[in-house]
């Protein structure tokens, strides 16, 4: 039994590239992956761009019988999952069945689907609802077509606390680990809100960016930060026990889960709270469950939000935690590139950040133009050795949550 | 070890909204299942539901919380303040970055955005929706960690928090996330339970489309008969529980009184089919044993089960043969029961108001009944409690839950012993 968890393998579905190759390549140099919405008219909505995965051909991973029972955002993650998994060098169908997992997090469900399904029911009546409605829209369906899927009969989850998410399942997954009860989980998630109802309800939550210029929507950091950009995909991870993957001779280990923690602001339904003091908290309860000192970090996944407000709330935090050596501290949002995956989002930066201490590069934070703050924003890519990563997160909500990861030595 | 107790449960259920009222509703074997009122089901093959009668004004509630929360988060918020309440914790004088949030919830906000939809969309003629029309809080419907966001801002409760969303499963999942932050140290309080409103056209349609639900339109008072031969499907329900959570030491430590441990909770998927169940019941006897061997119990120490018991064909067989399979011959002489025969099935929440019911038997002595109990299936063929509660000292309680997505869950409830004991 191990009590370390370690990243072994990672499914990306992102805006800017499918596969952890081509994301990472795009990612290393900035290339944006959100457009402006072709897919339906955006004329009628605020909001006219998003992080949109192009080029996706569920067919590539997925039988069609399957795809017709199952949501584009459950799409995604069972390609992540297959991945995942072909990165790892893990073939499921050769271990023990109650030995694995999955624990996913979930955010808005099959947004698609559903608005499919609850058209037909009021334009037409209950009979022209399909089968599959019941088990394509609701938010533990990707947890449950993985798991059916790769034949995984551990304790599944799935976990909702909005973009915050993809720390908690990873988390949870991790804490499965060192219970002893399961020797591999895949882990993460992903997102599909870019249809027109799902877009509509992003928009009035009000923190997200309108207009339908890419280049200048999505500014975390920023003096000229005015909002959030939506965005699809996320990312799937395997996450194995330390010794079980030595043992069946991974093809790599990224990174260890060191530490995590999660708390609450407890006072808002919308935006992070001002103060970033539940936030700061978070990372605190991080590093100590990492036994890490903050002096150790030498990168930070910021949450990066787009807000003003927002932005001078993680600033808030970072300054607690860090002090005066905060802005020697390099600080990056590669979700600049891709928006904001909800349930993949915080999940996709676990898998970057593995990526920057495997290769030893931190990828950028693009279109910040002037910085708002007293920060080391990375705004062109940088290659330095990147040993121990903080990565966090805020979901909507008043979510916080945080991560420790570091490279594991031979 | 750490230990986890429950010191406090609330509740909103069909046929009372207080846990005293639940309680009458269970022990007597009366049926809150009904005629459809909340909308006009006379189009719909299932036109049954347990509905709860709600009034969140007299449950305490603002008009603005009415407005900012969906139906499920209201119940919620009801259930969370009379099990707070109850437990007595003093919310000005406890550490609340040690209290945390951990509700299940299977459908989230659906009945919200469905009636946000029908207006944006015209009636379901417009597929580019016009947002000009929707509420301002409809991305609170959207996503279901609203549930999470709202019961840690009613009680400033700025632990962990999550909402757990394993569809009919969330209820037990949800307390079992919670027992799990007290057990790793990261909470010494945590607000658990689960919540769900789901008796909205579309998901009234899902279930139809799939014949999961009963189709007893014109007798709804014996529509929901777990484990009886003629049984049909599920009768959809609503409501929610909470249960208060604390760390023993700190529970003692304040006097609270409690009325059990979280013994084990454990989970499998059976990895097999979304909505299909093997006869054998191996994944769910598979968590049972997980569940009883972490709290060191043995089939005949357990004095009471309740039952997933929806009251389809292959649930309840499905399940007699998972306790056959866990407790062997002991099976037999341990009462079982299914609440869903007179509150519903209320998705992810029933986990949690069984959880509450397995609490309040501890405690009570009483086990409640499976009302509509009439015809022996001969392949389910245990004790199941038929229509009149027993007085019964039940020092340990088991209860499962089944789900889409082939999740199977068990946590086992007892007395509090001494070690050593």
């Amino acid at each position: 039994m191990s009590a370390r968890t370690v990243i072994t393998g990672l499914g990306v579905v992102a805006p800017n590239g499918i596969g952890a190759a081509t994301y990472w390549a795009n990612t290393q140099k900035g290339a944006n992956g959100i457009r402006k919405i072709d897919r339906f008219d955006v004329s009628k909505y605020a909001t006219q761009v998003a992080g949109t995965v192009e080029g996706f051909d569920a067919t590539e991973y997925i039988d069609k019988r399957l795809m017709v029972q199952t949501d584009n955002w459950t799409w995604m993650a069972l390609a992540g999952a297959k991945l995942a998994m072909e990165d790892a060098g893990f073939d499921a169908g050769s271990q023990e069945p109650d030995r694995m997992s999955v624990i996913t997090a979930s955010s808005s469900g099959g947004n698609e689907f559903g608005q499919r399904e609850i058209q037909s029911l009021w334009a037409k009546g209950p009979r022209f609802v399909g089968a599959y409605q019941s088990i394509a829209w609701f938010y533990a369906a990707t947890t449950g077509q993985i798991s059916i899927k790769h034949g995984m009969k551990g304790a599944c989850g799935v976990i909702v606390s909005e973009q915050a998410g993809g720390l908690d399942a990873i988390a949870a997954a991790a804490r499965q680990i060192r219970r002893g009860e399961v020797d591999a989980v895949l882990t993460g998630g992903t997102e599909a809100p870019v249809g027109p109802y799902a877009i509509t309800c992003q928009q009035h939550n009000c923190l997200m960016a309108e207009g339908d210029d890419p280049e200048t929507a999505y500014r975390p950091f920023s003096a000229d930060a005015h909002g959030y950009v939506p965005g699809e995909g996320g990312a799937i991870l395997l996450a194995e026990g330390l010794d079980q993957a030595r043992a069946r001779g991974a093809e790599q280990v990224y990174a260890e889960v060191l530490g995590h923690a999660a708390t609450q602001d407890g006072t808002t339904h919308t935006a992070p709270a001002a103060d970033g003091h539940h936030y700061a908290r978070a990372i605190q309860l991080a590093l100590a469950d990492a036994g890490v000192g903050a002096d150790e970090i030498d990168v930070v996944f910021a949450d990066g939000f787009g807000t003003p407000e927002a932005d001078a709330a993680e600033f808030t935090a970072l300054s607690t935690v860090f002090g005066s050596r905060l802005s020697s501290i390099p600080v990056t949002a590669p979700k600049s590139m891709t928006g904001r995956l909800y349930a993949g989002g915080s999940s996709l930066d676990v898998a970057t950040a593995a990526l920057a201490i495997t290769d030893g590069y931190i990828p950028p934070t693009i279109n910040v133009g002037t910085s708002a703050f007293d920060l080391d924003v990375v705004t062109e890519g940088r290659a330095q050795q990147v040993d121990t990563v903080l990565v966090a997160a805020r979901g909507i909500g008043g979510f916080n949550s945080a991560m420790v990861l570091r490279r594991v030595s031979e | 070890m750490r230990r986890t107790v429950v010191t406090g449960v609330g509740v909103v259920a069909p046929g009372g909204v207080t846990r005293d009222s639940f309680w009458a509703t269970i022990t007597a074997g009366k049926t809150a299942t009904r005629r459809i009122t909340l909308f006009d089901p006379s189009e719909f093959r299932s036109q049954i539901a347990a509905e709860a009668d709600f009034d969140p004004i007299a449950a305490g509630l603002s008009v603005q919380d009415v407005r900012r929360m969906d139906r499920y988060v209201q119940f919620a918020a009801a259930a969370a303040s009379e099990a707070m309440a109850e437990s007595g914790l003093d919310l000005d004088a406890i550490d609340r970055d040690r209290m945390g949030v951990s509700l299940g919830s299977a459908v989230g906000g659906t009945t919200a955005l469905e009636d946000e939809y029908v207006v944006v969309s015209n009636h379901g003629e417009e597929w580019e929706v016009d947002p000009e029309y929707a509420m301002p809080f409809v991305y609170q419907a959207l996503v279901p960690s609203s549930l999470a966001s709202e019961i840690a801002m009613r009680f400033r409760a700025h632990g962990p928090a999550a909402v757990i969303s394993t569809g009919c499963t969330s209820g037990i999942d949800g307390i079992g996330y919670g027992h799990h932050m007290i057990q790793d140290g990261r909470a010494d309080i945590v607000i658990s339970g689960a919540a769900d409103s789901p008796i909205s056209p579309i998901s009234m349609a899902c279930f139809d489309a799939i014949k999961a639900t009963s189709a007893r339109n014109d007798d709804p008072a014996h529509a929901s008969r777990p484990f009886d031969r003629d049984r049909d499907g599920f009768v959809m329900g609503e409501g929610s529980a909470v249960l208060i959570l604390e760390e023993l030491e700190h529970a003692r430590a304040r006097g609270a009184e409690i009325y059990c441990e979280v013994l084990g909770y454990a989970s499998r998927g059976n990895a097999y089919h979304m909505t299909g169940l093997r006869p054998d019941g191996l994944e769910m006897s598979d968590a049972i044993n997980d569940a009883m061997a972490q709290g060191k119990v043995n089939p005949t120490d357990i004095g009471y089960i309740n039952a997933h018991g929806s009251g389809t064909k292959q649930n309840d067989r499905h399940e007699t043969a998972a306790f056959k399979r866990s407790l062997g011959d002991a099976a037999y002489g341990i009462p079982v029961s299914s609440i869903k025969s007179m509150i519903g099935h209320s998705l992810g929440a029933i986990g949690s108001l069984e959880m509450a019911a397995c609490a309040l038997t501890i405690r009570n002595g009483v086990v409640p009944p499976t009302a509509n109990y009439e015809n022996p299936d001969p392949e389910c063929d245990l004790d199941y409690t038929p229509n009149t509660a027993r007085e019964a000292t039940v020092n340990n309680a088991l209860s499962v839950g089944s789900g889409f997505g082939g999740f199977q869950s068990a946590m086992v409830f007892g007395k509090v012993k001494e070690v050593g004991e």
